[in-house]
């Protein structure tokens, strides 16, 4: 791509330009100390949004998975024609988990959830009002509605309970949800790439004398390139340092809160352990990524001396 | 050594520089480029280090013509020759001794084979006591020295200057003119433009004397010719 003279550079040279890349870091003091500030602030904003975004998203995941079908079967139905049944729902592609509960189970669960009020219900024993039931889950909870139709139409059905209109709604704030949490991070991640290659072509605007004295020595541009590349490198991971520190600390005291006195009971954390690490590297990754895209699109410019 | 071949340049703004340039400079001699400012004396030093191109004729270099120098090969033809400024041109992050070793880098000759080189020249010039200063540090004519020990610590063929003294003082100006003899004694060609009056006639060399862009006068052991 680009006009090097040697095309393999020697060993030497490469510890050459991570010699100076690390060097120049300490010569040009306060503007490092711009560039990784920059790094930083972007990267802590960057870093608290994808701990609340992942874990809202984790919420939502837990929420969709608890919905279930229940199929009520008509009073009366025989055995046989029970067994019929769940072989035709067992032969729906998307359901992915079948089980039968008898009514006698049904009701003790019932009672069950009901604490000692559900003492009361020890009277109905007898009498039992409730059907039996299979319980359905589908592969992709978005199919729910669908596999819920089709059940329905089914003989000895008496009818199906998904709690269709709370689920419709979820589905679409879900789905919502994700897409523009998906685009705030884009956005917030493309603003710090322009803002941090700003600060950063600021940095080296400074230097742009100095890479034409480079280029009246006879260094190519690839050589003049490897140090500044280097260089972006390093003011990108040490951006990075702060805000993982403020993540993993952030979200420990966090976990650590939230675990023992959940404030809603379906709101579950994702695990510190691997989550904070995972979302470390990619802080990481970002700090890296825009430190060397932003120097070297910077430097790139003033190479046509 | 160096030969132009009816050399013209025009600038994009359409200011012709230099016009009709025929000159032929051999190998180890020491020329003297003069002429009034504006003349040209510089666009016929950039000439020479392909900092620019011309717009017409050919420049020769051993027999290459560099105008025609691929843009990605111009790092090696400027290995070959040692360039030296009035404003010394150093990089101000870097010491006495990186400034001189990025010449070596750049070639990628071996850690110990710089450390040698660079403290050859740096006695050269007589700087080796400084070897860790930064130019900021240092005096002009000692910022100047550094950059010529950089023009010749690869061995170059040819050492061009551009008004080399013309920052300093007379003292030090002929400390500098000195150093200049020593690589010039070597078999290094030396060509510089300069406006001293007093060098000029004082060390007597080939004198190449430029007026509106046109090469006036060209004589052995010339004198400056204007006044001062």
């Amino acid at each position: 791509m680009n006009s090097e003279v040697t095309t393999v550079m020697k060993l030497r040279t490469i510890k050459r330009h991570l010699r100076e890349g690390s060097k120049n870091i300490l010569r040009n003091g306060w503007m490092t100390f711009a560039s990784v500030g920059s790094v930083t602030t972007t990267l802590i904003l960057v870093g608290v949004f994808l701990v609340l975004m992942l874990n809202l998203n984790q919420i939502a995941e837990n929420v969709e998975e608890d919905v279930q079908i229940k199929v009520l079967i008509e009073m009366g139905t025989e055995q046989k024609e029970i067994d019929q049944l769940e072989n035709k729902i067992k032969s729906i592609q998307d359901v992915s988990f079948l089980q039968f509960s008898s009514k006698e189970n049904e009701l003790e669960r019932l009672m069950a959830s009901m604490g000692d009020d559900g003492e009361m219900w020890k009277m109905v024993n007898q009498d039992n009002p409730l059907n039996d039931v299979f319980v359905v889950k589908t592969e992709d909870p978005l199919d729910t509605m669908d596999v819920a139709s089709r059940i329905k139409s089914f003989d000895y059905v008496d009818s199906v309970d998904y709690g269709d209109e709370v689920i419709q709604k979820l589905f679409t704030f879900n789905e919502y949800s994700r897409y523009v949490g998906l685009a705030l991070i884009a956005a917030l991640v493309l603003t710090a790439a322009f803002l941090i290659s700003n600060t950063i072509k600021i940095t080296i605007m400074a230097r742009r004398k100095e890479i034409g004295i480079m280029k009246l020595v006879g260094a190519t541009n690839g050589f003049i390139r490897w140090p500044f590349f280097i260089e972006g490198l390093l003011m990108g991971i040490l951006g990075a340092i702060l805000p993982i520190i403020i993540v993993v600390t952030g979200y420990y005291y966090l976990y650590e809160n939230m675990k023992d006195r959940p404030l809603i009971p379906f709101i579950e954390l994702l695990p510190f352990n691997p989550f904070v690490w995972q979302v470390s590297l990619i802080l990481l990754g970002i700090g890296a990524f825009i430190g060397i895209w932003g120097s070297v699109m910077s430097v790139r410019k003033f190479l046509k001396v | 050594m160096i030969e132009m071949k009816g050399v013209q340049k025009t600038y994009r703004n359409g200011v012709t520089a230099l016009q009709g340039i025929d000159i032929n400079i051999e190998q180890g001699e020491f020329v003297y480029v003069v002429g009034p400012s504006g003349a040209g004396k510089s666009t016929f030093i950039k000439l020479m280090y392909r900092e620019e191109k011309p717009t017409q004729g050919s420049v020769l270099i051993n027999g290459h013509d560099i105008s025609e120098v691929k843009e990605k090969l111009i790092p090696q033809l400027r290995r070959g020759i040692g360039v030296v400024f009035q404003d010394f041109k150093l990089l101000p992050s870097l010491t006495v001794y990186e400034n001189i070793a990025f010449a070596l880098e750049v070639i990628e000759d071996s850690p110990k084979k710089i450390r040698r080189k660079v403290m050859d020249v740096l006695d050269l010039v007589q700087l080796k006591n400084k070897a860790r200063f930064k130019p900021d540090e240092l005096s002009g004519g000692e910022q100047q020295r550094v950059s010529i020990a950089r023009a010749i610590v690869n061995n170059p063929k040819v050492m061009i200057a551009d008004e080399p003294t013309g920052n300093l003082d007379p003292e030090t100006s002929w400390q500098i003119m000195k150093i200049f003899e020593e690589v010039n004694a070597r078999g290094t060609t030396v060509v510089m433009a300069t406006h001293s009056k007093d060098i000029v006639n004082t060390l007597k060399k080939r004198v190449i004397a430029i007026e509106y862009g046109r090469v006036v006068r060209d004589e052995q052991r010339g004198d400056y010719g204007y006044e001062a």
